[in-house]
């Protein structure tokens, strides 16, 4: 699949937009969020083959550019963020010379309203079941993009070492559908309080 | 058909649906949610933002089944509304019940007496009461018509819940706003009820267990913006278990709302800085979670609080404060839910002077006092307790609700187990639904009050009084939905070509009164209503100034309406008596 495409199908998904058609023939016949062991992964039939196949009279959505899309959904994500919990202000901050303190009372709110962005759009689940810290197996038949293997793998899965960090994986995604024609790039307006 | 249980909230509304073989079940609403930006959330906000183009652009408002709007309902109305509260309706169905204005008149955003916000408002829109509560309830049919194509909103069965306390003129408004939004037909059902059916639905056949005859249920439902109390009575009829609501209390505008704010007050007073309104807003939502978690059953002695500068420069400008737990309970479990005697009644300010019109806010924030008050005038002892609305969640204020039922009793109080405490009553109203279709026990109950129109008593003019009013029974309390009373002849007329009003009273405590009684207008328990009043035009049989005696018929109609007709007694017509909504002093 095309690295533009991935990005589109991803944002789309995100925004609650349908997938592009051409999207719709990688989509895997399970979708059902996967569990480890997993499958193994089919190495898929030449995707860029697939594109080439499509027949030249089906519809395809031409209005937007395709990086517009992605960079659209990244604006928005990022508004909602600095909406609901200040995140660009805070990270733009500087915090040289700052108190723990200082920094620690503007945290919390900013935690509690990316928390909230969090909470509202997206659950999340851990890849890899069990405690960080503990020896875990790597099964047959894992799929590396799901699991990163760190250090030497030595002949066939399954492997055993220690899990050092879960992994997450979204396994549902709902943020806000938007409209078109309205400049994202304004991820928060000036603030003008009017006088009396 | 499906059914569709809406809740027709002060602050939030919430539509539950359910059907042949579908248990009633929560759906969330698709609302703007931020400029350009739609989402679906569990409930939808009841604000309705009305902005200039200055303020917020139609696109920024469309949905996804609209264009460009110009205005707004729900969660993005309610955060860009505190930036422009005199754009903001807020609290529509309190005014929907209060007689002190025009309730079909544009009168939202309120006013009041802010004289200076007149030019402002001059190029803003305003709504009535009725407007306001027909745009959210069009905005729930048009998510769900979004949502489900083939099943449109309006050929389903649609509940709509009212509190208990609303008169018959506030319920004949919900009908007409649902008319406004586009469902035709529409059932309505009181809260306090709805929420006993959300348990009924959640506890199955376990209910029989929870209760036996002779229990006498309280629904404690505690909202945002209003205190509704209910009583409902367990009895055995014929070997099975019956259900009746025998008493409502009044509309008392008390909630979570005035307990967010005090507590804020609180912890503002503490602040070595000045807060701007926007700040102080942020402070009563931080308040608001800080309640929850200090009520709680293991609370934390302190609950931080960050107030964010409203720069960009987060850092260093930040305002810390903390909400401790004894200033919480001492305030909150103290303040609004003091022990109280049984005898306790709630305080009545007198009215100095003039008052500024608006909502009649209670006077007295103690829910307690207001509760002991109910229990007493009905005297009849809750042996249950079902709780409601978002103010129940704190634990520790349930548990004081619980041990003052348990000392005016001095019986044990059974906590019955609720359904969602925000969802409860839109459930309850799809459960409802289907309990109509005969699945299921349905509580009786019928009008919650007495209904009398008001009659001048004959006698001699007497300088300095005015003729005692004479009050004539017209629905006796518990007439059920579709049933209609005929009153005994009486000496009652038309004027043809003029106005005739009657005056119109209710009264919750007074079952012995059958249709037909006249009663002294001033005998305890009796309020005055807004008047009820009829033209009757003339036409070729009857010339102006003529007099038509009627006799008086009294309708409860099955979507729950009170109903009075006046039937010309030589058969000749029949008129409807209509409402008064203007405004009263």
């Amino acid at each position: 699949m095309h690295p533009w495409l991935a990005f589109l199908c991803f944002f789309r998904l995100l925004f609650g937009r349908k997938l592009p058609a051409e999207a719709a023939k990688f989509l895997p016949e399970d979708v059902q969020p996967k569990q480890l062991p997993a499958k193994v992964a089919e190495p898929s039939a030449k995707p860029v083959d697939k594109i080439a196949e499509r027949p030249a009279d089906k519809p395809v959505e031409k209005k937007v550019p395709i990086g517009q899309h992605h960079r659209e959904g990244a604006l928005a994500l990022l508004a909602l963020l600095q909406r609901e919990g200040r995140f660009v202000d805070f990270v733009r901050d500087s915090v040289d010379g700052a108190s723990d303190a200082d920094i620690g009372a503007a945290a919390r709110e900013v935690h509690r309203g990316c928390r909230k962005v969090l909470d509202q759009h997206l659950s999340f689940e851990p890849v890899m079941p069990g405690a960080e810290e503990e020896k875990v197996t790597v099964p047959k038949g894992f799929d590396p993009a799901e699991v990163r293997l760190i250090g030497e793998a030595k002949g066939e899965p399954p492997f055993r070492g220690t899990l050092r960090h879960h992994g997450w994986r979204v396994v549902d995604a709902k943020l806000p559908q938007l409209a078109e024609g309205i400049d994202r790039s304004v991820i928060a307006p000036a603030e003008v309080e009017l006088s009396a | 058909m499906r059914i569709l249980g809406i809740d027709l909230g002060t602050t939030n509304s919430a539509i539950a649906v359910s059907g042949t073989d579908e248990p009633a079940h929560p759906v969330g609403v698709t609302q703007v949610v931020g400029p350009g930006e739609t989402a679906e959330r569990p409930t939808l906000p009841s604000f309705l933002l009305l902005p200039t183009e200055n303020e917020v652009t139609p696109p920024q408002l469309q949905l996804p089944w609209s264009g460009p709007l110009r205005y707004c309902v729900g969660t993005f109305a309610r955060e860009r509304g505190a930036e422009l509260p005199h754009r903001l309706v807020s609290s529509a169905k309190s005014w929907l019940c209060n007689p002190s204005i025009d309730r079909t008149a544009q009168v939202l955003p309120f006013r009041g007496a802010q004289r200076e916000l007149e030019a402002e408002m001059a190029n803003g829109e305003r709504v009535s009461p009725v407007n306001a509560s027909a745009r959210y309830l069009a905005h729930l049919r048009a998510a769900w018509d979004d949502a489900n194509p083939d099943e449109p909103a309006d050929e389903q069965e649609v509940l709509v819940t009212v509190p208990a306390s609303f008169d018959p003129v506030a319920r004949e408004l919900t009908v007409v706003a649902a008319r406004e939004a586009g469902f035709e037909k529409i059932t309505l059902l009181e809260e306090p009820q709805a929420a006993f059916y959300a348990y009924l639905a959640a506890r199955g056949e376990q209910w029989r267990k929870d209760l036996k005859p002779g229990d006498v249920v309280l629904v404690c439902d505690i909202g945002g913006g209003t205190t509704d109390f209910s009583l409902i009575e367990v009895a055995d009829e014929a070997g099975s278990l019956s259900l009746e609501r025998i008493a409502v209390g009044d509309h008392i505008l008390l909630g979570g709302d005035n307990m967010d704010l005090a507590l804020s007050a609180i912890v503002q007073r503490d602040l070595d800085k000045q807060l701007d309104a926007l700040q102080q807003r942020a402070l009563v939502h931080a308040c608001r979670r800080a309640k929850e978690l200090l009520l709680s059953d293991d609370a934390p002695a302190t609950v931080p609080v960050s107030i964010l500068s409203r720069g960009s420069k987060l850092i260093g400008g930040t305002i810390k404060a903390g909400v401790k737990r004894e200033q919480a309970e001492a305030l909150l479990v103290d303040g609004f839910f003091p022990v109280v005697g049984a005898e306790a009644k709630a305080e009545r300010r007198r009215s100095a002077g003039l008052r500024e019109m608006g909502l009649p806010y209670a006077h007295d924030p103690a829910v307690t006092r207001h509760l002991a008050e109910f229990i007493g005038r009905f005297g009849r002892m809750p042996t249950a307790v079902l709780f409601n609305g978002g103010v129940m969640k704190a634990h520790k204020l349930r548990t004081r609700i619980v041990e003052l039922l348990r000392t005016w009793t001095g019986n044990d109080v059974k906590v019955l187990a609720g359904a969602d405490l925000d969802l409860a009553v839109a459930l309850g109203a799809a459960h409802y639904g289907s309990v109509r279709r005969g699945k299921g026990i349905r509580i009786r109950g019928g009008t919650a009050r007495a209904y009398y129109i008001g009659i001048e008593s004959a006698m001699p003019a007497i300088p300095g009084f005015a003729p005692p009013v004479k009050a004539l029974c017209v629905a006796p309390q518990g007439l059920e939905e579709g049933s209609t009373v005929e009153l005994p002849d009486d000496e009652l007329g038309l004027v043809i070509g003029e106005t005739s009003t009657f005056r119109f009273f209710a009264a919750a405590t007074r079952k012995e009164d059958a249709a037909g009684a006249l009663v002294d207008a001033d005998e305890e328990g009796i309020v005055e209503l807004d008047p009820v009043e009829k033209l009757v035009a003339a036409d070729g049989e009857r010339k102006p100034g003529d007099l038509v005696p009627v006799r008086l018929e009294a309708h409860v109609t099955e979507v729950g309406t009170l109903e009075l007709w006046c039937v010309a007694r030589d058969g000749q017509g029949r008129w409807k008596l209509e409402y008064s909504v203007r405004e009263r002093e």
